[in-house]
């Protein structure tokens, strides 16, 4: 039973259509020593911005039914320590597909941080996290309005030669408008969804289980509110969507194929268990058998 | 780290809200002390790290307080059903760096991890004193088990109903052992204490909530003198001079 799992994504060719989702799989070496990376189609690395940053206050971390709550913050080294070390260490390892995801609090620190992600060599593609706070507009985040979102990305396209991907926030009125506003500004994809804001209170110290009071909420539970987002906004655009949001079987990895994502990440799910990735990709062929699927670009959007 | 099935072989309450539980597997697998296990259980969405006790060949044993709805679901588990683990997480205590005698002091269940590095530290040939602090007499865990194995041992309880009342310091203090360094595990304050007190090098054994447990989600950082460290993949066991109380 030999299936077809490669998916091609602006020119960028993936064995496979799982990709662990950025802060969910570190920057992949953490994970080097557990199994095979080379088993991944691509990894999407932990969040970066252009200084080191030690994220927020602990605990950030909240069980929920369904998921769970993380407020890591975007603790990373800084994007010279990305390019410079975490991603050359990586290729030692793995030949799959690199994504570079990149935060910023001003346009500015995108562009200088995309600028770095583009020129380094390991790196196939840039994705580009708009969910962050703009410093310089009140700290509404980037994502949350078509115009700046459109803002970032041009900006960020005016640097970078590899295919840039934009991600994109769940807590929005119109997710189809923003992903249009993109396309129309530059972004080659677009990878969705982000986590929907959340929170929990430990009801016996009558506070939040957070530090930080909220943070972003994802998980399986948040499967079909993503596959409703992949599937409008991958019927309204044409550049290629990474679907992401809840996926934790092979059978969610075909669903949101279904929708129309053109690969799909998986996030939260890695935390519970490191191997979910890799037992994905293993069992992707006998679904596909079992659903008569040959090659796993044939289902690409054709719900 | 590994993924693992394990079949519980015995899962007995052996003090208040603290059972104890044994689980074995087909491989032997190799535990360190300070080492712990992050432990799927059904209906919850992250796993629950819990440190190892005391291992051997095939098998591990682990005690545990029940504080929220999934030590509960655990404390059911019946002999004969399987848990699905993450083994050989964290970076735990080291024996080496005792010269000849070595200070144990815990709190409540920080008692765990102890054991098995009492263990450890005694094959080495080195001498060992114990200092067990818990709240009342029905917490006491693993007692008979120091005593069999440890050189001295000395509890301390909150309400004096057994050996020294007060804190784990009032009793390090009655019993003035001998000792070239140190360890300790238990809550925050009470390490804080520990180490403010106690003389020469030691080690402690933090704790925070985690995502992962293995090292790659960042959820459990926590800043240190020599920088920022994962909680459980750089520790949970830390040099005593590194920790920022
Ligand atoms: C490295 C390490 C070793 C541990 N060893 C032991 C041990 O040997 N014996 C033991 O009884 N307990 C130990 N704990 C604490 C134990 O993990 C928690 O008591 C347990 O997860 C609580 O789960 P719950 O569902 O019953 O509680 P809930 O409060 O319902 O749990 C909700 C969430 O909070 C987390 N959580 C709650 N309390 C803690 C805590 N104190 N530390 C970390 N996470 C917490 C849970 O994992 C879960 O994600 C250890 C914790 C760590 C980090
Ligand atoms: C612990 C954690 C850290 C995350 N960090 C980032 C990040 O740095 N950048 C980013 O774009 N998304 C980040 N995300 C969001 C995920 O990449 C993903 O979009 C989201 O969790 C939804 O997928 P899931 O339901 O499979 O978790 C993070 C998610 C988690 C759980
Ligand atoms: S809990 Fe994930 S890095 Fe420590």
């Amino acid at each position: 039973m030999v299936k077809d799992l490669s998916v091609n994504l602006c020119g960028v060719r993936f064995a496979n259509p799982v990709v662990p989702a950025s802060g969910t799989f570190g920057f992949g070496v953490e994970l080097a020593d557990t199994f095979d990376l080379n088993l991944l189609g691509g990894i999407s690395l932990k969040g970066t911005t252009a200084e080191a940053r030690f994220g927020n206050p602990t605990p950030r971390i909240a069980e929920c039914p369904g998921g769970m709550i993380n407020s890591v913050g975007l603790q990373n080294p800084g994007i010279d320590v990305l390019v410079g070390e975490k991603v050359p260490a990586l290729r030692k390892v793995y030949g799959g597909v690199v994504i570079a995801n990149i935060s910023g609090f001003s346009l500015d620190e995108y562009v200088k941080c995309c600028a770095a992600a583009d020129a380094c060599e390991g790196v196939d593609i840039v994705e580009v996290n708009v969910s962050c706070p703009n410093v310089h507009n009140g700290g509404m985040a980037f994502g949350t309005c078509a115009a700046s979102a459109a803002e970032v990305t041009a900006a960020v396209k005016s640097v970078c030669r590899k295919p840039v991907f934009v991600k994109l926030s769940p807590n929005v009125t119109d997710i189809v408008e923003i992903a249009r506003a993109c396309e129309d500004a530059g972004a080659d994809g677009l990878t969705l969804v982000n986590t929907f804001l959340g929170m929990r209170i430990d009801i016996k110290k009558r506070q939040p289980v957070i530090a930080n009071k909220m943070g972003g909420f994802s998980g399986r539970a948040v499967f079909p509110i993503a596959l409703r987002m992949v599937y409008q906004v991958a019927h309204a655009c044409r550049i290629p969507v990474m679907g992401c949001g809840g996926v934790a079987s092979a059978r969610d990895v075909i669903e949101m194929m279904m929708a129309g994502a053109a690969a799909v990440q998986v996030g939260a799910e890695n935390l519970r268990n490191p191997m979910a990735c890799p037992e994905i990709v293993a069992e992707l062929p006998a679904v596909m058998e079992e659903l008569g699927i040959e090659k796993i670009t044939d289902i690409v959007g054709i719900v | 780290m590994e993924k693992r099935l394990f079949t519980v072989t015995a899962n007995t309450l052996a003090a208040r809200d603290t059972y104890r539980m044994r689980l074995e597997a087909v491989e032997p697998g190799f535990v360190f002390s300070g080492e712990f296990v992050d432990i799927a259980i059904d209906g919850f969405y992250l796993r629950r790290p819990i440190s190892v006790c005391d291992c051997g060949p095939g098998w591990i044993e682990l005690y545990y307080k029940v504080v929220g709805e999934g030590t509960k679901v655990l404390s059911v588990a019946k002999p004969g059903s399987t848990l699905e683990l993450l083994t050989g997480l964290g970076h735990g205590f080291d024996p080496s760096a005792t010269g000849r005698a070595a200070l144990l002091a815990a709190g409540g269940l920080g008692a765990a991890p102890l054991y098995l590095l009492a263990r450890e530290l005694k094959a080495q040939g080195k001498k060992v004193s114990v200092v067990l602090g818990f709240n009342k007499a029905d917490e006491i865990v693993l007692l008979d088990e120091f005593r069999a194995l440890c050189d001295e041992v000395e509890v301390a309880t909150m309400d004096g109903s057994v050996g020294v009342k007060g804190f784990v310091t009032d009793a390090i203090a009655k019993m003035d052992p001998e000792y070239d360094y140190f360890y300790t595990c238990g809550p925050m304050v009470m390490m804080k204490a520990v180490c403010g007190v106690l003389k020469g090098g030691g080690e402690a054994s933090l704790e925070e909530r985690m995502g992962c447990g293995a090292g790659f989600c960042y959820g459990c950082s926590c800043k240190t003198l020599v920088g920022t460290r994962r909680i459980c993949k750089d520790g949970p066991v830390f040099k005593k001079e590194d920790i920022i109380w």
